[in-house]
């Protein structure tokens, strides 16, 4: 068995995209070594075209254990099937997506064994010489990078922030074998019940996934305008999100909170509207690719760290850029037609 | 009910500031407070014992110095609050950390429910909480930003916010939830709550106090090891436009697209 583990991630059957992600990461890390890489897959209809598709994306081996028992994350299951599968094949290094799943599992696998885990890393190397996995992640509110190692405790175990790297491009001619793996009764844990997902909630969003974060502060200065943020995350295909200021304010709803009392995001591009910049703020998004600030006050923190930032109306600036990315989109479709 | 809410003390983080040569948080003059994670917790927990009856434990490991947040979890409603403080868990990683709470825990006798905070603000990992169930073999739910059903004695459920939406599930007592910010937004200390707090005994576990493998603990029982810290740069030496009037906006626009366009970070199809 392949001494490099990356855990694939599926959704009503689907795979995420964090999996590939992973695969990148791990196959560098497997080419170092000198070893193979393997994805896991814990979940439930996933079709053998997709789990292919992890072979495309850099895995020499898929596991796929799939029953319809596994089909909603509940952790004590998962830890069961991840912990069997450790001490039957006692791979070197196994990487998670920082997801609600991958950030739930995985501690509790560490625990159960004796393995050292570092938490939503953005950078991963092997040590030379030791062979050992080097972790690299912030911490401190994103003050400082640590770079951690586990020395004598294997797995060497880490959670990845999603979006930190791109997936490797995909190889149709890339050969790898997908292996299923019969999910053995006794490790089916049945305390905990999945109902699955409350169907009314209104103001969800999955700003973890999107390329593109649009987020808006105080300057915003009414819910309202929240919509003129909403209209240009659709014009650049992303998502909404806010300052805990803003959500305090009763502006938008808390799942689209970023920063220290929200999620953390790392996005291709994240706008910032009205955003001061408070540490806190930061701290959810300073691994983000590109960042851009808008704010009528040049001293605004967010404009030190952004890699573009106006100084102006943040309205007038809005308006402006939605006005031109219509123009553009429409030339887009005349130039199709 | 008996509720046990293990919280952590750690730097006032607005306030954070970095030795720009060694690379290492400057702790003097520091203020501690309160994990502001853990809050949501504790006030999670004052409202099941308002509704349902009991009591509730509270309890952190950390220096001596730490009862201090222990006793302004108790000014929010916390009945007791015990430390737990020896110079040999000095070190301890989110393993080391959950193995020596969870054995706290079990001197604490019978309980109904576990509520922790989703992280700690400094440490930032989020570990200890999964941690702790692994030990004590407890049903986990993470992320819980609703608590909708709880029957004493049997069981509650929750909504877990997750990347696709609520994932409603059922746990049976006994049980470990972490919490978000969504779940209550925490009260103020009331005065009579801080007399209270301020009076109140809190009992000391030292290692000696606790059934413990010493193999475990602390530093040396961390399987993970720090190897260097380093202070990323704060900036990225981006560019600042300045567009007091309309025609500097109409510019200033034209050179945000033209930048994104050069990092493909516009949608494809047309081009201005």
């Amino acid at each position: 068995m392949s001494f490099v583990w990356t855990l694939a991630e599926q959704h009503e059957g689907r795979l995420k995209a964090v999996s590939y992600e992973l695969l990148g990461r791990g196959r560098a890390l497997a080419d170092k070594l000198d070893t193979k890489l393997a994805s896991l897959l814990i979940g439930d209809g996933v079709s053998d075209e997709q789990l292919q598709t992890l072979v495309h994306h850099g895995a020499d081996e898929v596991y796929a254990i799939q029953d319809p028992r596994l089909a909603s994350f509940t952790c004590e299951t998962y830890s069961n099937v991840l912990v069997h599968l450790i001490k039957t094949y006692r791979p070197s290094v196994i990487l998670a997506a920082a997801t609600s799943t991958g950030r739930t599992l995985m501690p509790h696998v560490a625990v159960r064994s004796h393995a050292g885990l570092t938490a939503d890393c953005t950078e991963l190397d092997i040590e030379p010489g030791t062979g050992h996995l080097l972790q690299t992640r912030p911490a401190i509110g994103g003050n400082i990078m640590a770079t951690i190692k586990t020395p004598d405790h294997r797995p060497q175990m880490a959670t990845v922030r999603p979006k930190s790297s791109r997936p490797l491009p995909a190889d149709p001619t890339r050969a790898g074998r997908v292996i299923e793996v019969p999910l053995d009764l006794v490790l089916v844990d049945e305390r905990v019940q999945a109902r699955g997902y409350r169907g009314d909630a209104v103001d969800f969003v999955n700003l973890e996934e999107a390329d593109v974060v649009i987020a808006g502060g105080r300057g915003m200065k009414k819910a309202e305008h929240f919509a003129l943020l909403q209209g240009l995350a659709k014009a650049l295909g992303g998502a909404v999100g806010a300052t805990r200021d803003a959500v305090d304010r009763g502006w938008i709803g808390y799942p689209h909170q970023v920063g220290l009392s929200g999620k953390t995001i790392s996005p291709r591009l994240y706008v910032g509207a009205g955003i001061s910049g408070a540490i806190q703020h930061l701290a959810g998004i300073k691994t983000s690719e590109t960042i851009v600030s808008i704010n009528s006050d040049p001293d605004a923190s967010l404009h030190q760290v952004a890699d573009f930032g106006i100084v102006g109306d943040l309205f007038q600036v809005l308006n402006e850029l939605q006005r031109r990315l219509d123009e553009r989109r429409r030339g887009g479709e005349e130039d199709r037609a | 009910m008996h509720i046990i809410v293990p919280i952590k003390q750690v730097p006032e983080t607005s306030n954070v500031k970095m030795d720009p040569v060694t690379g290492t948080m400057i702790r003097a003059g520091v203020g501690t407070v309160v994990n502001p994670l853990d809050l949501f917790a504790i006030e999670t927990a004052v409202r099941l014992k308002e509704a349902h009856g009991g009591r509730i434990t509270t309890l952190t490991m950390g220096p001596r110095g730490a009862d201090k947040a222990l006793r302004e979890a108790m000014a929010m409603g916390c009945d007791d609050g015990v430390l737990i403080s020896d110079r040999a868990f000095a070190g301890s990683d989110s393993w080391a950390t959950s193995y020596t709470l969870s054995q706290a825990i079990r001197k604490l006798g019978d309980f109904d429910l576990i509520v922790a905070g989703e992280r700690a603000t400094d440490g930032d990992t989020g570990q200890v909480g999964p941690g702790i169930a692994a030990w004590l073999d407890l049903p986990l739910a993470t992320y819980v930003a609703a608590i909708t059903r709880v029957e004493p004695a049997r069981g509650l459920t929750v909504e877990r916010l997750v990347e696709e939406g609520y994932q409603v599930v059922d746990l049976p007592f006994p049980a470990l939830i972490t919490v978000v910010k969504e779940v209550a937004a925490p009260r103020l200390p009331t005065l009579r709550g801080k007399k209270r707090a301020k009076a109140a005994e809190i009992p000391l576990f030292t290692a000696a106090d606790l059934d413990l493998e010493p193999s475990y603990l602390g530093l040396k029982g961390s399987p993970t090891k720090v190897v260097k810290v380093a202070t990323p740069k704060v900036t990225r030496g981006g560019t600042l436009v300045r567009a007091l009037d309309e025609d500097a906006v109409a510019d200033a626009v034209d050179q945000l697209l033209a930048f994104l366009d050069a990092r493909d970070l516009l949608p494809t199809g047309g081009r201005a």
